[in-house]
């Protein structure tokens, strides 16, 4: 069992967990992935790690209840614990590899949509611990569901906001404050790292083609073990076949087949859960459809 | 002392009802019916059958000690050179192992030793005698990877020459293909497969869940850090293959492993188990070895009409005659010598069928099956909703990826001599992952030989 040492509410219906897993902390690397089971009767999960403290032992997830599953393990209280918490899984971000006299020549953009924003936070901390600069743009829905904003302040050279209603920052989805740094404002990159709902990453994609720059994505694709037996996280990356949760879950953007991967993300999803999930959206006047489309 | 009597029938559970339920099929024999079969044994001088088990199991002798009543002593014997009779009892490929050169076999029917077998394990588990002679701890510990059939049998082995044993395993259940892969109906979890691990369990093996070895921990780390003396590899062979035709990533489209884990492992079939799984009315299952069987058996119990499709003929078929038996009982549809070329899908992306083509044999390839061959225009089409592909499977590339001087072959496996050592100094391997996806015996075995060179190799150590 892994006990729950610290539970906070981000924003609404999204929860930050801290949990006791010191041989995940020891291992866990940007970009790598853990696999959840709140209880005994529960699936396996995959969740992004979006910190972890190897002298404390501890790895932290953040968590949207949007389906059954993630409501389970968001329900679960500082003190209870999950019944499995195995990883780090999957392969590293790439520049945790690269020789650091070739990063620090380069610039990061990275573009971080709603629950997304957690699992770039470990990203843009171990390139400001390197000495390499990156800027982060966070999109939310509205002001008051963007999280990780001070966190993030602290280790991001830049921090741009995109809120879809103006509530704050930016005035729009994060594609169109991607083209204002560029384009009217002149910024330069070269690498951009988008991490968020399929359909934002896909267009966050569509976007930097345009400026022909470098852009890495993380999939979250359905998984069941997580180590590469089942197949789930199937994916089409640059005509090929690839598993999310082996090969990734880090990808080339450009390569992606977005429409496949958000089609099969659907796969499990019940008409009834399409549905809710589609009225719940409408509710918070919100017109993102993520994967919801097929 | 034999009897020229025909082979006890063993009783099972009636093909209507059980291909709507997941309890076992087959229900063993009783006492009764176990020593009459006993007594069918002919207690040949040069035993055809034990040159024919993967790990030479005495059989005349424990089926010998068996008819006098002495169940015991059968265990004993079993346990000479099986650590896991319940299981292999059920899961053997009999028919070409020890009944297939049966000598009863060439004019009647073979003695029903993988029945009499399970008989026996299963009379051990419920009344057998705690294990005898283990020795007292040496000090020495060695890591054992994967809960599999493999690795269970080093481990135990390991444990009682008095080695502290832990074994790592990736997921939350402890067992391998025998949780994951090998449904109840063939194999009960919990009567059978919890049992025969309690029993290893109790040699004072510590089992722990949730590690990745190559990402939780690598074997450096086991070895450097926490003072693992040798370590044996017994991670199977888990990665699916797929066709690598058109449309195959079409929603419906999963792998054996994908649809039995998520029955087998995560319980999908059961309201109270959170995982979902998507069954459709009319299921394709494409390959024709034991996976297949048991997923198109999966199917067919969770309420869809369930096909084979298999591109050689019913002879070629490689599972178990047992289960190709039931499958048919149980009113599962068989199309051989038809093979795949397209997975078709509707406007949204969902299977809607699959095109085949018709197959005929030619000439006998490097296995000497005869290989399919397509019949030019013979393209058809089989409307369906969800295709289970089951074409075997391959190691899990990451201990080798993740291990420096650890060699695998051009397929994947772990390269590993006759006694289990592989290319790395303490390290060991055997089973699926060092021979492809093979059988529960074969790697059983495996790990009973890495346990022994992985003794010699420490005592070694220790002279030095």
């Amino acid at each position: 069992m892994y006990p729950i040492l610290e539970k906070r509410n981000l924003a609404e219906g999204i929860w930050l967990m801290k949990i006791l897993a010191p041989r995940v902390a020891h291992a866990a690397r940007p970009g790598q992935f853990v696999i959840v089971r709140a209880d005994e009767h529960g699936e396996r999960i995959p969740l992004t790690i979006s910190d972890y403290d190897a002298a404390e032992g501890s790895v932290t997830i953040v968590t949207q209840a949007i389906g059954a599953s993630t409501h389970k393990i968001c329900s679960l209280e500082q003190g209870d614990a999950m019944a499995d918490f195995a990883g780090p899984l999957g392969r590293p971000s790439e520049f945790v590899n690269t020789p650091l006299e070739e990063l620090r020549q380069r610039r990061y953009l990275f573009v971080a949509g709603g629950v997304g924003t957690a699992p770039i936070y470990p990203q843009v901390k171990w390139l400001h611990e390197h000495g390499v600069r990156a800027d982060v743009i966070i999109g939310a829905k509205n002001s008051r569901m963007l999280i990780y904003t001070d966190a993030m302040r602290s280790v991001a050279e830049h921090l741009y906001i995109a809120t879809d209603d103006g509530s704050e920052g930016f005035h729009g989805m994060v594609t169109g404050l991607v083209e204002e740094l560029i384009e009217r404002r002149g910024e330069h990159y070269d690498e951009c790292v988008a991490i968020g709902p399929m359909v934002m990453m896909k267009f966050v994609a569509l976007t930097t083609r345009k400026y022909n720059l470098k852009t890495t994505v993380s999939l979250n694709a359905l998984m069941v073990d997580g180590t590469g037996m089942c197949g789930a996280c199937r994916v089409t990356v640059g005509g090929k076949t690839r598993f999310t949760c082996v090969d990734g879950p880090e990808f080339d953007g450009h390569e992606v087949d977005f429409d496949e991967a958000m089609r099969r993300q659907g796969m499990y999803r019940t008409q009834e859960q399409r549905a809710a999930a589609i009225e719940a959206e409408r509710e918070a006047g919100h017109i993102c459809r993520i994967g919801l489309d097929k | 002392m034999a009897n020229k009597i025909p082979r006890v029938p063993v009783r099972e559970q009636d093909p209507a009802l059980r291909a709507t339920n997941f309890e076992e099929v087959c229900y063993g024999y009783n006492l009764e019916e176990a020593t009459t079969e006993a007594s069918r044994c002919l207690h040949c001088k040069n035993p055809r059958c034990v040159a024919a088990c993967p790990v030479g199991i005495r059989i005349p002798d424990f089926i010998a000690a068996l008819h006098e009543g002495n169940l015991q002593q059968a265990a004993d014997i079993i346990s000479e050179d099986s650590s896991l009779p319940s299981i292999c009892g059920r899961v053997c490929p009999q028919e070409s192992q020890c009944e297939g050169s049966c000598i009863l076999g060439i004019k009647g029917e073979a003695v029903a030793i993988g029945k009499l077998e399970r008989f026996v394990g299963d009379w051990k588990l419920e009344h057998g005698a705690a294990p005898k002679g283990i020795a007292p701890r040496n000090g020495h510990r060695v890591a054992v990877i994967g809960s599999g059939p493999a690795g269970l049998a080093c481990a135990s082995d390991l444990a009682r020459m008095g080695y502290e044993v832990k074994i790592f395993e990736a997921l939350h259940k402890v067992g391998g293909v025998l949780v994951y892969g090998i449904p109840e109906f063939r194999l009960p979890k919990e009567r059978i497969v919890a049992r025969e691990i309690e029993a290893v369990k109790s040699l004072g093996v510590e089992i722990e869940t949730d590690v990745i070895v190559g990402r939780t921990v690598t074997i450096d780390s086991l070895m450097d850090e926490e003072g693992f003396d040798a370590v044996f590899i017994g991670s199977g062979a888990g990665l699916p293959r797929f066709m690598g035709i058109p449309g195959e990533n079409l929603n419906g489209v999963v792998s054996a492993n994908e649809f039995l884990t998520r029955t087998n492992l995560m319980h999908a079939y059961d309201a109270a188990y959170d995982t979902p799984i998507y069954v459709g009315r009319r299921v394709v299952v494409v390959g024709g070895g034991n996976v297949a069987m048991d997923a198109v058996r999966t199917a067919k119990r969770l309420g869809a009409e369930a096909t084979i499709v298999y591109r050689r003929s019913e002879k070629e078929l490689p599972a178990r005659a047992e289960e190709v038996h039931h499958a048919r009982e149980e009113g599962i549809e068989f199309r051989m010598l038809t093979n795949p070329v397209e997975v078709l899908g509707d406007d949204r992306g969902w299977v809607r069928g699959i095109r085949c083509v018709e197959m005929e044999l030619g000439e006998p390839d490097e296995s000497g099956r005869r290989s399919p061959v397509v019949k030019p225009g013979s393209e058809f089409e089989i409307a369906c909703d969800v295709v289970i592909m089951a074409l075997g499977t391959s190691p899990n590339p990451l201990l080798a990826a993740t291990t420096a001087g650890l060699e695998t072959s051009r397929r994947g496996c772990i390269v590993a001599d006759a006694q289990g050592a592989t290319t790395r100094e303490g390290v060991f391997a055997g089973g699926d992952a060092v021979t492809g996806a093979a059988t529960v015996i074969l790697a059983m075995g495996a790990g009973r030989t890495a346990a022994r060179s992985i003794d010699a190799y420490i005592r070694g150590l220790q002279k030095k």
